[in-house]
């Protein structure tokens, strides 16, 4: 199975915060998921992955391609931020057709293409409300849907589910994972919780004070954690759920 | 906002209102006391005459230009300012707001100095560039006293918009121009356009600079402020009053303009 990402000894700082020798494969279709403590740096390396900071050391392949120095637009990078960043000035058909449009895509052809999109997350009948007035699940479906549109090679889901209450939280995750084997679309997601990463994981990375310390199936890392950190945190964790 | 559950009348609501029916009254005592001075028929006979209606003209086509170069230099400007830091941006700030502290006609002495040294006098010696006592000069003066303003309503306007929407347009696709265009601008578009109406209604009402820059020469470089300023200097009190109505009026109408446009998104559709 080919790699959609390889990223080897990525550093790159981010004011006093450095994030170093990063390396990381994620193979076609594969749902990796990034846990971590708060200001552990995971956010700071999605958006080094986008190309919004750039790389100090190392290099980043997508599609076997070396993006190490490329602009954002040119990673074929779908991303989804914490906040969803919503653009609130544009009614939901205009915020999924966005990126289309950007490539120059007339806008009836651009809603064509987001079709199906539209359709597997239930937006239709959302397509001319105005972000303010969506719920936060609605308001992650077109987030998600924007980020999709262009067909990316890899999809990047920045804490996709932190700021959704718990019955919203099961059901955007198993949609997430629905949407992903549909499109089969390689997906890195960033998150602190166990239980959110066992909903939706093929493997699982721990990245701990900058360093991405340990990489592989979740079960794995519980059992054979590579270190005392390591440990604490998915003990922490499971206690955490565990309630 | 909602009422607060307890007294009905607080002292603070009392006081407030107050000061503010106070000052409201104030304003519109001058107004009326204005109003009450003119004459239906001498506003119409001043209106009427040549040299008023070069001035309106005259007023209208300066203030025109000038907000066409305020709102070319304070969108970049103002998107500089309120995106980049760079050693000395603080001074930078400092020196784009100097125009707004500075008196009025300081701004036209320092350009006629200016017109007097070497550079100046180059640019006077162009064919079709004279400025000093020309309509041209109206719309430097012009765009000097009011370009502060358009610029600091620029910066507050992408300082409200949420930098971070701009990187995710980059990775959707859009170079930064297109993100540029597509997310910062249409954000800022009510500050922006608020910040032009009260640099356009700044430029209708410059004087000071005019005077000294520009002269003050009927049916030549005669702008309403200066008509107002003529006519009293002859003893001419109703048309001067009658002049200083229109400029009220257009006042009212610019600053209900920036209002509406700040209460609310009024730009887009659903």
């Amino acid at each position: 199975m080919g790699h959609v990402i390889r990223v080897r000894d990525l550093s790159f700082r981010a004011g006093d915060f450095e994030v170093r020798d990063v390396s990381l494969d994620v193979a076609r279709g594969e749902y990796f998921v990034l846990l971590g403590p708060n200001g552990s740096g995971k956010t700071l390396l999605v958006s080094c992955l986008c190309g919004l900071i750039r790389a100090r050391a190392g290099r980043i392949e997508i599609g076997g391609r070396d993006v190490t120095r490329a602009e954002p637009r040119l990673r074929r990078i779908g991303y989804v931020p914490q906040d969803y960043g919503l653009f609130p000035h544009l009614d939901v058909a205009r915020n999924v057709t966005f990126a289309l449009r950007a490539a120059g895509v007339r806008r009836a052809a651009a809603l064509a293409a987001v079709a199906p999109l539209v359709e597997t997350l239930g937006l239709g009948r959302l397509l001319d409300h105005r972000p303010d007035t969506l719920s936060g699940g609605e308001r992650q479906k077109v987030a998600l849907a924007r980020a999709l549109a262009l067909r990316p090679s890899l999809l990047l889901l920045d804490e996709p589910v932190s700021a959704l209450d718990g019955p919203t939280r099961a059901e955007v995750l198993e949609q997430l994972r629905r949407v992903q084997r549909e499109f089969a679309v390689t997906t890195i997601h960033v998150c602190h919780s166990i239980d959110e990463a066992a909903a939706v994981a093929d493997r699982a990375g721990v990245m701990i004070a900058g360093r991405l310390v340990q990489t592989g199936r979740l079960e794995d890392l519980i059992e054979r954690p590579a270190d005392a950190g390591v440990a604490r945190l998915l003990q922490v964790e499971r206690r955490g759920a565990g309630g | 906002m909602p009422a607060v559950a307890g007294r009905r009348v607080h002292w603070v609501s009392v006081l407030s209102i107050a000061f503010l029916v106070v000052f409201v009254a104030a304003v519109l005592a001058l107004v009326v006391a204005d109003l009450g001075y003119v004459q239906p028929g001498v506003m119409l006979d001043v209106l009427g005459s040549p040299e008023v209606r070069h001035a309106i003209f005259l007023s209208l086509v300066t203030s025109g230009v000038t907000l066409g170069l305020v709102v070319c230099f304070a969108i970049p400007v103002g998107y500089a300012l309120s995106r980049y830091r760079f050693p000395g941006s603080v001074l930078v700030d400092a020196i784009v707001d100097l125009p707004i502290v500075l008196p009025p006609v300081v701004i036209g002495v320092s350009l006629l100095v200016f017109f007097r040294t070497a550079v100046g006098q180059w640019i006077e010696s162009v064919p079709w560039l004279g400025f000093v006592y020309t309509p041209k000069g109206i719309v430097l003066c012009q765009f000097f006293v009011s370009a502060s303003y358009g610029i600091r309503a620029a910066k507050a306007s992408f300082n409200a918009v949420d930098r971070r929407l701009e990187h995710l347009a980059l990775t959707l696709g859009c170079t930064h121009g297109r993100a540029f265009c597509t997310v910062a601008l249409p954000m800022a578009r009510s500050g922006l356009a608020a910040g032009a109406v009260m640099a356009w209604a700044r430029a209708v009402g410059v004087f000071g600079p005019l005077m000294v820059f520009a002269g003050a020469v009927r049916m030549k470089t005669e702008v309403m402020p200066t008509t107002v300023y003529l006519e009293l200097s002859v003893g001419r009190i109703e048309p001067a009053l009658a002049v200083a109505m229109l400029m009220l009026a257009i006042a009212m109408v610019a600053l209900t303009l920036i209002h509406w446009l700040g209460q609310t998104d009024r730009w887009w559709g659903t």
